[in-house]
């Protein structure tokens, strides 16, 4: 579990970036913090593997205090994948990449060739196995720097902007690799601007703006909400928005995504087409 | 005039054994704003590093075809010269801002031309017009928000004068109200200057209304090239890639046996044309 209890922070000389965040992640949630640019999204979950320390409030990670513990000791519960995958490459062949922790924390050859493959198949990243990560283009970099922290299987995931410069297949995979962990009971953290991959996924959803929560609920309730989309910069998904547009067809609230406006839009024109034709023959 | 022409483009990195872009034969013209698209390794970053020259001149390798821009054959050409025709924009602006002001980020890469004082004065305050940040110009850039970098990084570029812009997922680390407000930004510069626009992208929800064309690359290849209503047909293709939502709705509704004749981009064109279906 992570718990943030009235967290504030302020970069030295600079403004307030987190004010009295109060957050509680249980084990096996999946969660996404959404948010505009520099609303302290990246901050917030810098507190959850020591990289930054609260300047006021505390953090606990399974109860402890991350004050209490090195960056190196949480980061093996906390797996924290930054947005940017150069500042987390470094080594010679992707294969290297996804072994260099594990040989850290001194797991046999077997455990780790066994743990790469499985992790590179995963992510599909098999045939780049003795690439240079520095040869694949931006969406793959990011896809092993994911790799080499799932690979010592932390039980805290956390994500930030994990679909950049991702295909909406990788998208899929990821979403199924997500449900995966969450399944294996981990907890799972992403930060993303990524909308419609939220509305397609529906994970609980907290809108962060200007270093205070503005809303946490699940993502059908809080990406329909027009105000607090609007006020953390994000848009409605598009599938939202055209459901409000033909309310004369009566949608239900929960219609988010492509798939559950299918199922509700078939049936609605069916009907109609359907009393329409009966009508007529009398 | 062809703004940008490949004909056989093919480029292998020097780390790698397979090429990245293989036979990439593509017309630009004048004034196009064309997205460029495909699943994430398809080759769209490279062959757009080929058209500043970045390749072959800081990334080496094997090319091969040939390339035109302006009509001015690129081999041989250093990015620099380039630099004048073809303006980059990358994904991530904190990568191209670093001095001390706005204007003077602006300003930075005329001074490496050699553009006198006055021109390039004249030229900075320009690009943040047309940008829309000239209120921020004293600004450092740290104390900007993404979308605002984002547009100081398209200042720069436009001070250049370059006739062609070509943006590397400029909207991917911003949040989705800045990032379809510098989609405007961009589709503005198209239209008011007839800059040629080329535009890497995956988040076809938001660009693809100011689109007049949509490329898709594939292994290296370009597999898809026409009107973004028609490109967005070829379902089985695209469906790996992330059409717009209303886009893919429509494919869906097909497969129940439902009859849309048009693929919508828009919310309003998949209003329309639910409601056409209806009869009302």
């Amino acid at each position: 579990m992570i718990s943030v209890e009235n967290v504030s922070f302020t970069y030295p000389f600079g403004p307030e970036v987190l004010r009295e965040v109060n957050l509680e992640i249980k084990d096996g949630e999946f969660v996404a913090i959404m948010g505009e640019n520099g609303a302290g999204k990246t901050t917030l979950v810098k507190m959850f593997n020591g990289l930054l320390r609260p300047a006021s409030g505390r953090v606990l990670v399974d109860g402890i205090d991350t004050r209490e513990r090195s960056v190196a000791q949480l980061s093996k519960d906390v797996g924290l994948i930054f947005q940017n995958p150069d500042h987390q490459l470094f080594a010679e062949t992707v294969a290297e990449e996804l072994s260099f922790s594990l040989k850290n924390f001194g797991f046999k050859p077997e455990v780790i060739e066994r743990r790469v493959k499985r992790l590179l198949a995963t992510l599909d990243l098999e045939r780049y196995e003795t690439s240079s990560p520095f040869v694949l283009s931006g969406g793959e970099r990011k896809r092993v720097a994911l790799a080499a922290i799932l690979v010592w299987d932390p039980k805290h995931v956390v994500m930030d902007e994990p679909t950049i410069g991702q295909d909406y297949l990788q998208k899929d995979r990821l979403r199924n690799f997500i449900v995966q962990l969450v399944s294996q009971g981990k907890t799972v953290v992403i930060v993303t601007h990524d909308v419609e991959f939220v509305a397609e996924s529906k994970p609980r959803t907290v809108l962060l703006s200007r270093g205070r929560i503005l809303a946490d609920g699940p993502a059908v309730q809080v990406l329909t909400n027009p105000s607090v989309v609007a006020q953390a910069s994000l848009v409605m998904p598009q599938i939202s928005s055209l459901m409000s547009n033909m309310r004369e067809l009566g949608p239900p609230p929960d219609i988010i995504d492509p798939y559950s406006a299918r199922e509700f839009l078939s049936k609605k024109l069916r009907a109609i087409i359907e009393t329409r034709a009966s009508s007529q023959k009398r | 005039m062809a703004a940008i022409a490949a004909r056989n483009l093919s480029f292998t990195y020097a780390a790698s054994d397979k090429p990245s872009i293989e036979e990439v034969s593509v017309t630009i013209e004048k004034g196009e704003f064309v997205i460029l698209t495909g699943p994430s390794g398809c080759g769209k970053t490279t062959f757009c590093r080929c058209l500043n020259g970045l390749i072959p001149n800081f990334y080496s390798g094997n090319l091969e075809g040939e390339l035109e821009v302006n009509e001015i054959n690129v081999s041989g050409k250093s990015t620099a010269e380039l630099a004048t025709h073809v303006g980059f924009v990358f994904q991530n602006p904190e990568n191209q801002l670093f001095s001390l002001s706005v204007e003077r980020d602006v300003a930075f890469g005329l001074e490496n031309l050699g553009i006198p004082k006055d021109e390039a004065l004249e030229r900075v305050h320009w690009a943040m017009e047309s940008t829309g940040i000239l209120d921020l110009r004293n600004k450092a850039p740290y104390e900007l928000s993404g979308g605002q970098q984002q547009r100081a990084a398209i200042a720069g570029v436009l001070a250049m004068r370059p006739s062609i812009i070509v943006l590397d997922e400029p909207t991917s680390f911003l949040d989705p109200k800045s990032a379809e407000e510098i989609a405007g930004v961009i589709a503005k510069l198209n239209r008011e200057l007839r800059l040629t626009t080329v535009l890497v992208e995956h988040r076809l929800d938001i660009v693809s209304r100011h689109a007049s064309r949509v490329i898709v690359m594939d292994k290296g290849k370009v597999v898809l090239d026409g009107p973004p209503s028609e490109v967005y047909d070829d379902h089985a293709r695209l469906i790996g890639i992330g059409l717009p939502r209303v886009t893919m709705l429509f494919h869906l509704l097909r497969r129940d046996g439902f009859v849309l004749t048009k693929n919508p981009i828009t919310i309003e064109q998949a209003s329309e044309e639910l409601r056409r279906l209806l009869g009302s």
